[in-house]
């Protein structure tokens, strides 16, 4: 960055680089760009590029909460599964779906499905591996098998929640960092 | 109303008052953890408001929707226990008064996963996953806190012991109870008792925690005869910005 002069002249020093977002760049979903789906493969291929607002490197099919696409000529009908029942994120993905389905020349229409309902074993094996690399322990039976940073079994739980409805807080002995674990539902 | 309308309006009530009780902890938490906790489990509350409420707007089919019920009604026809409307007092007090609700809550949600009405089945089987955390939290902060400092015990004996005459009216059975039961299968009060005091009588012998004698029940929430006076007070926090700005969004 370059530090910019005030009027009066005087330099202000640069302020710092926000901290690089842990994980993979190249985990992250990415916007639609190209012709208009014409299959459904398609439709799902511009749902994969739709990240969670919470957790930015994992997509929306990722997370396992779209449960059917159909596309009849234009109209695409999403049926979405939400997490859980109170989780804000959830008005803001249904947006997002909207938004990227329009932007790729569709007509959106949005279904929401209670039942049966959304469960950490739709998460796919790519999202997990992602949650990992972000810093963010993904589900598992018996809660938490390692530390995500430095990979340690010795880990022990500081509260059943966490940041979000869908994680608790966990901390490291090993390192010492603290972490996010996605909790098994 | 029809018993379905009614026993809708119950169960949402339920969550939307607890929710927004629990809400009210937001920033004022013990400690950073219980402050998430409690507000995480309150959004829980809500989100199970939005489902059984939006049932019930569109089983009354009077035009109105979930957030019409919950920001447009006042006192009496609120059918929430009365429980649920009593004020937060300090953390221990709220952490009895979730512990006594969830294992009911936890029960009641199982029979609901059972019954005939789809809809209703689907919403419980959403919530009832949400709830077993919420039923765990309760019971392993009841054993901690009672068994705990001598300070803490006697703050959660007092809890028990104020709220234990809220208690009865869980278990108390009507004719909107007996209709749905016999309509769709849903659980009836009487029966969730005794499973009720296998699941949290002995987490209060864990928590050294004496339960208080009597069978006392304070009653008229779920009917909406006779609410306490704290409902009122909290719905005009509650529903105040809906009421001065009508329709208000962002």
């Amino acid at each position: 960055m370059v530090a910019s002069g005030l009027s009066g002249g005087e330099l202000v020093t640069p302020r710092p680089q926000p901290a690089p977002v842990p994980g993979s760049a190249a985990d992250r979903p990415r916007r639609h760009t190209g012709p208009t789906p014409r299959t459904e493969a398609e439709v799902w291929a511009v749902l994969r590029q739709i990240p969670d607002p919470e957790i930015p490197v994992i997509s929306i099919t990722d997370l396992g909460i779209v449960r059917s696409v159909t596309l009849t000529g234009r109209v695409a009908r999403v049926t979405i599964t939400p997490t859980y029942s109170g989780c804000p994120a959830t008005g803001a993905i249904s947006l997002a779906i909207e938004l990227a389905l329009a932007d790729a020349g569709l007509r959106p229409v949005l279904e929401t499905q209670i039942d049966p309902p959304w469960t950490t074993d739709w998460l796919s094996a790519e999202g997990r591996a992602k949650l990992r690399r972000y810093g963010i322990a993904p589900p598992h039976a018996a809660g938490p098998d390692a530390c995500p940073r430095c990979s340690s079994p010795n880990i022990r739980r500081v509260s059943q929640f966490g940041s979000t409805p869908c994680k608790s807080a966990w901390q490291c002995d090993a390192c010492l960092e603290p972490f996010d674990y996605f909790k098994c539902h | 109303m029809s018993d379905l309308v009614t026993y809708l309006t119950r169960l949402g009530d339920n969550t939307l008052v607890l929710g927004h009780r629990l809400s009210e902890w937001c920033g004022r938490g013990p400690a950073l953890e219980e402050d998430i906790a409690l507000a995480n489990t309150a959004l829980d509350l809500i989100g199970q408001t939005q489902m059984w409420l939006g049932y019930a707007a569109e089983a009354e089919a009077k035009g109105r929707t979930a957030d019409d019920l919950a920001m447009g009604r006042d006192v009496w026809d609120f059918r929430n226990l009365l429980l649920l409307e009593q004020p937060n007092g300090d953390f221990g007090r709220t952490i009895m008064r979730s512990f006594l609700f969830d294992h009911w809550h936890l029960l009641m949600l199982r029979g609901l996963t059972q019954v005939s009405d789809a809809r209703m089945a689907g919403i419980a089987a959403k919530a009832v996953k949400e709830v077993a955390y919420h039923a765990d939290r309760s019971a392993e902060l009841v054993v901690g806190l009672g068994d705990g400092t001598e300070e803490s015990h006697r703050r959660m004996q007092d809890a028990l012991d104020r709220l234990w005459p809220y208690v009865g009216e869980m278990f108390i059975g009507d004719e909107v109870d007996a209709a749905t039961a016999a309509e769709f299968g849903a659980p009836v009060p009487d029966m969730l008792r005794a499973p009720w005091d296998d699941a949290v009588l002995p987490i209060l012998a864990q928590a050294t925690l004496t339960v208080p004698d009597g069978a006392f029940a304070h009653q008229g929430g779920k009917t909406g005869a006779r609410h306490t006076e704290h409902l009122g007070h909290m719905l005009t926090t509650m529903q105040w910005l809906h009421r001065a700005y009508p329709g208000a969004n962002w």
